[in-house]
């Protein structure tokens, strides 16, 4: 087998966006780092004691301290004037990170440590059997956002990670997908050669919360990207440096939501469509903000015509 | 296994689960179309695929769970999944 830093016999799920986000991740920081993460998914399937799947430094203390814990391996390699011998990656998933770990996160990038926090967002407290975190999107079925005869699902919109992260003055943030793996590693790569608080949010399918074809996590992560629901981009100094185009036109977000059985309600109840209609709403305004649409498909539209 | 007291863990000692048990589908790579894209390798969720030279690769069974996510998105569709009997 080819050599990984994120190693094989990990207990994740078939199918499970996370393992291949914390993989890429690893493997592009390379193996002079010290991982963190807080409880969640990947802590659960990578360090199942007595065992671990991290060829790397890695501990786990508490769900909320992912990001106070970096910073004190941070601290203590500074003061020991080992900085320049590893770099730092504090871990956690949407919960860990949006909800949970917001404040130890919120301290760790105001006290400007020089960490790569990356969160894999799957959208959802798996680990615990899929309850709404933050960082769920509108509508979404989950157990403690259940759809039923009154309730849509989730009826909060997903937090805005990335622009909390920019009102700390932190000079990287990133958003990536595992859809687009090259983009991840290249992210991360980038993050770790800048000094200072870094933050990169990885999106990551996961099948059994979202009810989809474990075959198609990649697919599904596509999706979201090319629908504008999730927007690719990456973030310098608070302001938006790049951002990943979709082609024109944008898919419609019904082909994304179909593919996944937390939103089936939308197409069995009536009404429904209205509540797609305010899901495209999303998408379009994030294709609005982010400017995602590309112009070359747009030329090249005109020139087929 | 040595056991360390203290939650405590030793590196890459994961390998020592079967997680190949999990599996109903099995990947069958026919290495007929492959042009070496590598993306099978890159998408594996348990990075059990690998190549054993240029255009051709395989798979450790004893960690394939059998997402099928090497065969969905193989470009070339040189990639099977087939019902495993055991």
């Amino acid at each position: 087998m080819e050599k990984h830093l994120f190693l094989a016999g990990h207990t994740a799920c078939y199918g499970c966006g996370e393992a291949l986000g914390a993989r890429l991740v690893v493997d592009a920081a390379g193996p002079n780092i010290i991982t963190t993460d807080a409880t969640g998914c990947l802590e659960v399937f990578s360090s199942r004691w007595p065992q671990s799947a991290w060829a790397v430094p890695f501990i786990h203390s508490l769900f909320e301290n992912s990001a106070a814990v970096a910073s004190g391996v941070e601290a203590a390699l500074k003061a020991m004037g080992r900085q320049g011998e590893a770099k730092v990656i504090a871990q956690g998933g949407d919960g860990g990170t949006a909800d949970i770990g917001l404040q130890c996160l919120s301290g760790m990038f105001e006290r400007g440590h020089d960490i790569l926090y990356v969160c894999y967002d799957n959208e959802a407290y798996m680990n615990t059997g899929v309850q709404r975190s933050g960082l769920t999107p509108y509508d979404s079925d989950t157990r403690t956002s259940p759809s039923g005869k009154v309730s849509w699902g989730n009826r909060y919109l997903k937090k805005d990670m990335p622009a909390i992260a920019a009102a700390h003055g932190v000079p990287y943030i990133a958003t990536a997908s595992v859809a687009y793996p090259k983009d991840v590693q290249s992210k991360v790569k980038k993050a770790l050669s800048i000094t200072g608080p870094k933050y990169v949010q990885v999106h990551v399918p996961c099948p059994l919360g979202w009810k989809s074809d474990p075959a198609l996590t990649i697919k599904v992560a596509k999706l979201a990207v090319e629908t504008g629901l999730y927007p690719i981009f990456e973030m310098e100094n608070g302001v938006v440096t790049k951002v990943r185009k979709i082609p024109r036109p944008a898919k419609p977000v019904t082909e994304y939501l179909k593919l996944q059985g937390r939103f089936a309600h939308l197409f069995k109840k009536g009404g429904g469509e209205a509540e797609v209609k305010k899901i495209q709403q999303i998408a379009d305004e994030n294709i609005k903000k982010y400017g995602l649409l590309s112009e070359a498909a747009e030329k090249v539209a005109v020139e087929k015509e | 296994m040595k056991v360390i007291l203290g939650g405590l863990a030793q590196p890459a000692t994961s390998l020592a689960n079967n997680t190949g048990t999990w599996r109903n589908y099995i990947p069958v790579f026919l290495q007929k179309t492959c042009t070496g894209c590598t993306i099978c390798a890159i998408v594996c969720p348990e990075g059990c695929v690998y190549s054993v030279e240029k255009k051709k690769f395989t798979f450790d069974a004893k960690y394939c769970k059998g997402c099928g996510m090497c065969a969905a998105e193989c470009p070339v569709d040189d990639i099977e999944m087939v019902m495993e009997e055991k």
